[in-house]
């Protein structure tokens, strides 16, 4: 593949998933792609087929229609390229923090096979990556012993540790309260500036969405569609004073109408095209975020 | 994870076994002993038939070990094809279900028509009545690992037989120890049972003929040793799960 190529190209996919014996379209006709190295968000309402589209670049999922290629080759099941994190950290109870962290490289060609043997270099690895995200001195301490941001910081060193070149992130933030979670925002954006992977990142935050990705897509309630794609052209590192910043308040505007024209009248799905929303797009129907609840500071939903 | 201090607090189990005895004495000297023998009868008869005791107790134990050890492997088999596969468990579970509702006692004349009185039905009568809770309960633990969880896996590349290794056998196992606990006391509950139905050799056999002589406080005595042998088995196995399995107990002593 030559430079010039999308390092991943979602190319017209529809996914379905039988559900009680009915056929589900959750992802339809979506056509996306990203830069090697590009920050892409994908947002939209809940239920929308955001996590389908993940799966599915993940190669847990195989499109009914369509077709996934990364760095040019077809996605036609799980490769090694791939770290996943969600909003639930699941780092296994049993293990310490560190050994959760080298987890993939049990697992992974080629490292399962000479993991005993380098088990050293890999702990110091290890070690090394949870002092960058702020767990220094945790490793030996078992995840029940870390608060709900501490695990969710071990869960990304477990997705990163591997070196993968596509990072897919599951709402990593939503169950954390405003200010860790804006504090993880830092992380992923200080993770990412030295190691330049590709992230795909779903979430329904728009603000965080505008301030971690390059790209941000917004996708329409089900089946998900891309209605929007906007260019996040601000400059990097970004901080939290940035997000008060007229310019980025812009974007999150223009994103959130958008979020509006997924809506259909009624809350009855129709096969029409997404339609453009007028400016007094009303406010947001049941299951769809408040267009406020995004901007000011959300009280923790509870951690695991 | 530092094991926490063990400084057990004795004081109020203490005070409630006392008191029972207590209880239980006040309430015998207004029994005959032939109804109700307070502790110190069945102290006494303890001490009296310590020789008939042991060689009843012996017997009762091993065949109780015997036949908890093969639930356990059989359990421990089962319960994972059940877990792993979920065509095993659907062909599996309501023959499983049907057969724990079976009561155990009802089988022990089937098991004498077939074995014979004696051991072979009172290992048989302790397998099935303990093997029920080590299936089911080691299938829940494999059955219930986070979808999230395999997908991290499997994105990686695991097969499911890693999965399997890597996650479900550590996460299933203080669903095991919970089971092996419940049944290593319903495996002396089997025993003891077959025993008293078809046997001349156990402590149910023990307390059928003390019965039948109207030694009551022989009959206690009975009882108070398989409840001791029941407390010491639950109590290893207790230990072997805080030695293997402890982290499932976090929260207690963790800040």
């Amino acid at each position: 593949m030559t430079s010039a190529d999308p390092f991943v190209v979602v190319d017209h996919v529809t996914l379905g998933y039988s559900h009680q014996g009915r056929v589900v379209r959750a992802v339809d006709d979506v056509t996306l792609t990203a830069r090697r190295g590009e920050f892409v968000a994908v947002a939209g309402p809940s239920g929308c087929g955001k996590t389908t589209l993940l799966k599915s670049l993940a190669g847990l999922l195989l499109p009914d229609r369509g077709e996934i290629r990364v760095a040019g080759s077809p996605v036609v099941g799980p490769t090694r390229r791939v770290g996943m994190a969600f909003q639930n950290p699941i780092l296994l109870p049993w293990r310490r923090t560190l050994d959760n962290v080298l987890l993939p490289l049990e697992i992974v060609a080629p490292h399962r096979s000479r993991f005993r043997r380098e088990r050293a270099a890999h702990a110091a690895r290890a070690q090394t990556l949870l002092a960058t995200v702020g767990l220094d001195g945790c490793g030996d301490r078992y995840p029940w012993q870390l608060s709900g941001g501490q695990q969710q910081r071990a869960s990304l060193c477990r997705a990163l540790i591997h070196d993968p070149d596509l990072l897919l992130l599951d709402e990593p933030f939503g169950a954390l309260d405003a200010f860790t979670r804006e504090e993880l925002w830092l992380v992923l954006q200080d993770l990412w500036l030295r190691q330049r992977f590709t992230v795909f990142l779903v979430t329904h935050d728009l603000r965080e969405a505008v301030f971690l990705a390059d790209t941000v897509y917004v996708m329409s309630a089900r089946p998900g569609r891309i209605v929007a794609r906007t260019d996040v052209p601000l400059p990097r590192p970004r901080t939290l004073e940035d997000t008060f910043a007229p310019t980025f308040t812009d974007l999150y505007h223009t994103i959130r109408r958008h979020i509006g024209t997924g809506r259909t009248p009624g809350g009855v799905p129709t096969e029409a095209p997404a339609r453009r929303a007028d400016d007094a797009a009303p406010v947001a129907a049941a299951g769809l975020p408040h267009p406020r609840g995004d901007v000011g500071p959300r009280p923790s939903e509870g951690q695991p | 994870m530092s094991l926490r201090r063990t400084a057990p607090v004795w004081g109020p189990p203490a005070a409630v076994v006392v008191a029972s005895l207590v209880l239980w004495e006040l309430a015998a000297r207004f029994m005959p002993v032939f109804v109700l023998p307070g502790p110190r009868d069945v102290a006494g008869a303890l001490a009296q038939w310590r020789a008939a005791i042991w060689y009843n107790a012996a017997q009762t134990l091993v065949t109780t070990l015997v036949g908890f050890g093969v639930a356990v492997v059989a359990g421990l088999g089962l319960g994972m094809a059940v877990g792993y596969s979920a065509l095993v468990y659907r062909a599996l579970y309501p023959l499983l279900v049907a057969f724990n509702s079976v009561p155990k006692a009802a089988i022990v004349p089937v098991l004498v028509i077939w074995f014979g009185i004696g051991t072979v039905p009172a290992i048989l009568t302790a397998f099935l009545i303990s093997f029920f809770p080590i299936v089911v309960n080691v299938a829940t633990g494999l059955a219930t690992i986070e979808p999230e969880l395999q997908d991290v896996l499997r994105s990686l590349g695991a097969s499911r037989r890693e999965i399997f290794t890597k996650v479900g056998i550590p996460r299933s196992l203080p669903y095991f120890f919970a089971s092996l606990k419940v049944s290593a006391t319903l495996a002396f509950v089997g025993a003891v049972i077959s025993e008293t139905v078809a046997s001349n050799r156990g402590i149910g056999y023990l307390m059928l003929a003390a019965s039948s002589r109207f030694e009551v406080p022989l009959v206690f005595a009975g009882l108070v040793v398989v409840a001791a042998m029941g407390v010491v088995l639950f109590a290893a196995f207790a230990v072997l799960e805080r030695r293997l399995a402890g982290w499932a107990y976090r929260g207690q002593g963790t800040a």
